[in-house]
């Protein structure tokens, strides 16, 4: 793989989790303006990765690297303040407040951007409309929506999401593969984990699959999808019944 | 002691949990030789009773060792425990005809009463998070304090009660007519051996259950509930079973105490300076070790003691100097003991006995 | 203030409607006026209760520490309270009311500086060490606890000390038959003052919403680009200040310091944050008030069983509500 062209670059993560060994030496790259998938049945580490990129748990060995530069030992608001936004499986919405109150916390000090606040609205019209509602009142779907949008009210350098289907209504999980698609067309990098095939399928790039806290194969979405044995073999079963 | 002979026993009596280091068994023996000879290494009333309430504390300090050290919840209700013995056993004896059933019966009052208050604690912390536990502690403990004082016809109010104790304890009390080893046989050192037996007794028993299979649950608990409660141990029975026996313990305890002082008033057992003590004892003797909270009886029922009549002469001494006389000042020895106190829990979270281990290893 | 009322989930008016109801229930007991002087004197305890706890609520919600030390800034207020007045007694004596305020204003802002001081230092020394650590947290404030009374004590000295309010602001006045301390009019006029600037700062500006939504989520907050940390100092600096107020308010009221008078407070706090639920500024408002009334209430009607009523309060709320009247966060 080229060097040069990975924004985000993990070389031998391992992480603990009070006495548990959950990442045993993750490596991935995620490359400039690419939709990098990352894969993989329940517990294989997808979200400690994703956390341990965050500075969210500690990472005991190995480098993560972004834009060159390692940031392994900086703590989260550093790596977030590097351009780097996250949405975590929990979507991290603050329920107490206002869905303009969530997307500003997410503004620089200035507030809104107009014209991105209307781009970022148009993905997601109905959220335009629970403006001045308090979040936790949303539906899941609408909350996933607020989550996404929360991370890309201002310009990013990577885009970092925890399975954002999870638990919702295909006509929504459509919504979040348009808005997706539309996203790519930016050139956004994006880093996403995701359960479901379809999704992947769609949206995906790149993909990395992991098991057992390693990432166990790293490729082209479409050679993935194109070859069933593979998946089979990476995905087990679990992926038939998203198909 | 011969190899192999002598330390079979002595395992079997401290259920194969060793103090570990040369230093700290010495200093356990001490205390253990010193507490067994008091009457005669230390001549008096003032020192017997000094004696008999480092045993008592010890028995107390250890029952709360077993919630604070072995399973890491930090009660404010420890002292109610106390008092509830320490009533028990008091109006039993100040509203009964003074015998040895009273004794019992009050003892026995004070236990259940501790044990039942203490599993209604542990169910209603099933109800409400974790963070309240220590704040619903203090409530419920200064709850009880209300209670004591308000409940004058029972309790004697803030005086509290004073009361006659089984004629084997009082001082007129002679088991023979003449001294040995210049001691005389009375009734005080009838009381005192009493306590000092029953404390040696139920702090072995205490040893054998945080040795038990139940003790080691309670210690998984304590390093990671979320593994504990996958391992299919019910926690919070677990909890609520180690808080019982730790509340039955502590009254245990307060009958004691009442039975040594013939006295009982809030406070003696019920008020926050004493839940402080307690905290302090186990602390800086190190947590989750019960030999941590004898050392840390010890030390700070000495200090109470003795540290004062020595601050006044270092604070005579320091005379003319600016602010350190104040500081210094008798009446200060809880500063320097809350300043200790914060420097173990920094760099010696151990305690005394952790540090020593430590060393010996 | 925005989204106040969509916050207004259903469900929560019954504990909105739980203080007028012990109001009205309350009334029958008593005469019209007992219960309006009550009502006075329970609002104006709350108020100075509130004083003393909003900061606590917001320091547990937002971080998660537990301090069972906030009573030491309590204390200070006080005998700072008994310092600065001492020290204007002529301003504090004098028939004019201007100079009185003066005197009482110095206080408060002494009393500001001096335990906003001391809980930057109180947070950098001891709390910063022990974060995510709660038992280590209980322990180290226990013990910062005993080392501030003590050093209070070596200051002061151990006696209580009597302390006069300001000569304008002693005794009642009469509405509708009912005798009104002035005393808790001005007492209940500073709590509102600080719950109605809370409120603003918390719902206005961008420091205030980074408050409330640490509250509810600080790993999304710093994973935001946020150093809550810093935020932390602030929020810990401020509630020991109003703690300072606080005990400055208290210490006037009751008219006597005492080294405890802090630590008593502690556990009617304590009663308090969990009553509103932690990390909640308003349930925080509501609780203290709750506390306030139903003290006084149950001090006239049964004197005796005045702090038992309010424990007996909080159990009750915990089996209704097993996370308080107003729950904020998942913790």
């Amino acid at each position: 793989m080229n060097d040069g062209a990975a924004l985000l670059r993990l070389a031998g993560v391992h992480t603990h989790i009070g006495r548990y060994h959950i990442l045993h030496g993750v490596d991935l790259a995620v490359r400039r303006g690419r939709l990098t998938m990352l894969l993989g049945r329940n517990g294989a580490g997808k979200t400690t990765t994703l956390r341990t990129i965050m500075g969210l748990w500690r990472r005991s060995a190995g480098e993560i690297a972004f834009d060159g530069a390692p940031i392994g030992a900086l703590d989260t608001p550093d790596i977030a303040r590097l351009g780097i936004a996250y949405v975590p499986e929990s979507m991290g919405i603050f329920g107490q407040l206002t869905v303009r109150e969530n997307l500003l916390l997410a503004t620089g000090p200035k507030g809104f951007d107009a014209a991105r606040l209307d781009d970022v609205m148009g993905l997601f019209p109905a959220l335009r409309q629970k403006w001045h509602n308090g979040a936790g009142s949303l539906s899941g779907g609408q909350k996933q929506m607020l989550a996404i949008s929360r991370a890309i009210i201002e310009e990013r350098r990577l885009l970092i999401v925890d399975e954002p289907t999870k638990g919702l209504a295909p006509a929504v999980i459509q919504l979040l593969i348009d808005a997706f698609l539309r996203l790519k067309q930016t050139a956004t990098t994006i880093l996403l984990v995701e359960q479901n095939f379809h999704m992947a399928r769609s949206v995906g790039d790149e993909v990395a699959v992991m098991d057992d806290g390693r990432v166990v194969h790293a490729g082209a979405m479409a050679d993935l999808a194109a070859d069933e044995a593979l998946q089979r073999q990476l995905l087990g079963l679990s992926l038939a019944s998203h198909q | 002691m011969r190899r192999g002979a002598g330390r079979r026993p002595l395992d079997w009596l401290l259920s194969g949990d060793r103090p570990g280091g040369r230093v700290l068994s010495l200093l356990l023996l001490a205390v253990l030789l010193g507490l067994a000879f008091a009457p005669f290494l230390f001549p008096g009333t003032r020192p017997l009773g000094v004696a008999a309430r480092i045993c008592i504390f010890i028995v107390l300090a250890a029952s709360y060792d077993i919630m604070l050290g072995y399973t890491g919840i930090a009660s404010f209700a420890h002292t109610m425990f106390f008092g509830m013995g320490a009533y028990g056993v008091a109006i039993a004896l100040a509203k009964l005809p003074v015998g040895w059933d009273a004794v019992l019966l009050g003892a026995a009052a004070g236990v259940a009463l501790a044990a039942l208050v203490a599993i209604l604690i542990g169910l209603l912390s099933l109800r409400v998070r974790a963070i309240f536990f220590s704040m619903i502690t203090l409530a419920v403990a200064s709850f009880a304090l209300i209670l004591a004082t308000e409940l004058r016809d029972l309790t004697g109010g803030e005086d509290g009660l004073t009361f006659s104790v089984p004629r084997l304890l009082t001082p007129g009390f002679r088991l023979a007519a003449e001294p040995v080893l210049g001691v005389r046989l009375d009734g005080r050192l009838v009381t005192y051996y009493l306590i000092f037996v029953l404390s040696l007794a139920l702090f072995l028993a205490m040893l054998r259950i945080v040795n038990s299979p139940f003790g080691r649950v309670l210690q998984a608990i304590r390093e990671n509930e979320f593994r504990a409660e996958a391992l299919g141990y019910r926690t919070l029975v677990y909890r609520t079973l180690a808080g019982a026996l730790s509340a039955a313990l502590a009254a245990l305890a307060g009958a004691m105490m009442a039975l040594l002082l013939r006295y009982n008033g809030p406070a003696v057992t019920l008020s926050f300076d004493v839940m402080v003590d307690i905290l302090l004892m186990v602390v800086i003797g190190g947590m989750g070790t019960l030999y941590g909270p004898v050392l840390g009886a010890v030390v700070l029922v000495m200090a109470e003691y003795y540290l004062q009549p020595a601050m006044a002469a270092l604070s005579r001494s320091l005379a003319g100097w600016p602010v350190l006389p104040v500081l210094f000042h008798p009446d200060r020895w809880l500063l320097w003991l809350g300043v200790l106190f914060v420097l173990i829990v920094y760099f010696f979270p151990a305690g005394i006995v952790g540090s020593l281990r430590r060393q010996a290893r | 203030m925005s989204g106040a009322l969509a916050r207004l989930r259903a469900g929560d008016w019954s504990a909105y409607a739980l203080l007028p109801a012990v109001m009205l229930a309350s009334l029958p007991m008593m005469s019209l006026s007992a219960w309006l002087t009550l009502t006075v004197a329970g609002v104006a305890m709350g108020m100075m209760l509130f004083l003393m706890a909003a900061g606590l609520t917001l320091i547990f919600g937002l971080m998660q520490v537990f301090t069972f030390a906030h009573g030491a800034f309590i204390t200070l207020g006080a005998y700072l309270a008994v310092s600065v007045l001492g020290a204007l007694a002529g301003w504090s004596v004098a028939g004019s009311w201007w100079l009185n305020l003066a005197a009482l204003g110095a206080a408060l802002v002494a009393a500001l500086i001096a335990t906003g001081a001391a809980g930057y230092v109180f947070e950098r020394v001891i709390i910063r060490r022990v974060y995510g650590e709660h038992l280590r947290q209980i322990l180290i404030t226990v013990g910062g606890l005993i080392i501030a009374e003590q050093l209070v004590v070596a200051v002061w000295g151990a006696n209580p000390l009597p302390l006069a309010k300001p000569a304008s602001f002693r005794g009642s006045i009469i509405i509708a038959g009912a005798a009104i301390e002035k005393y808790r009019l001005l007492a209940a006029a500073l709590g509102l003052v600080v719950y109605a600037g809370l409120q603003l700062l918390l719902s206005r500006t961008r420091v205030g919403l980074l408050v409330r939504a640490g509250v509810e989520n600080l790993e999304m907050v710093e994973a935001l680009g946020y150093r809550i940390r810093r935020l932390f100092i602030g929020v810990f600096v401020t509630g020991a200040a109003l703690a300072g107020i606080g005990g400055v308010m208290w210490a006037l009221y009751q008219e006597v310091v005492t080294r405890s008078i802090g630590g008593d407070m502690t556990i009617l706090i304590f009663i308090i944050l969990i009553i509103g639920g932690l990390g909640s500024v308003g349930g925080c408002f509501t609780a203290a008030i709750l506390v306030g009334l139903v003290t006084n209430y149950v001090g006239f009607l049964a004197p005796k069983l005045a702090l038992g009523s309010t424990i007996v309060l909080m159990m009750a709320v915990l089996m209704w509500r097993p996370r308080g009247l107003f729950p904020v966060g998942a913790g």
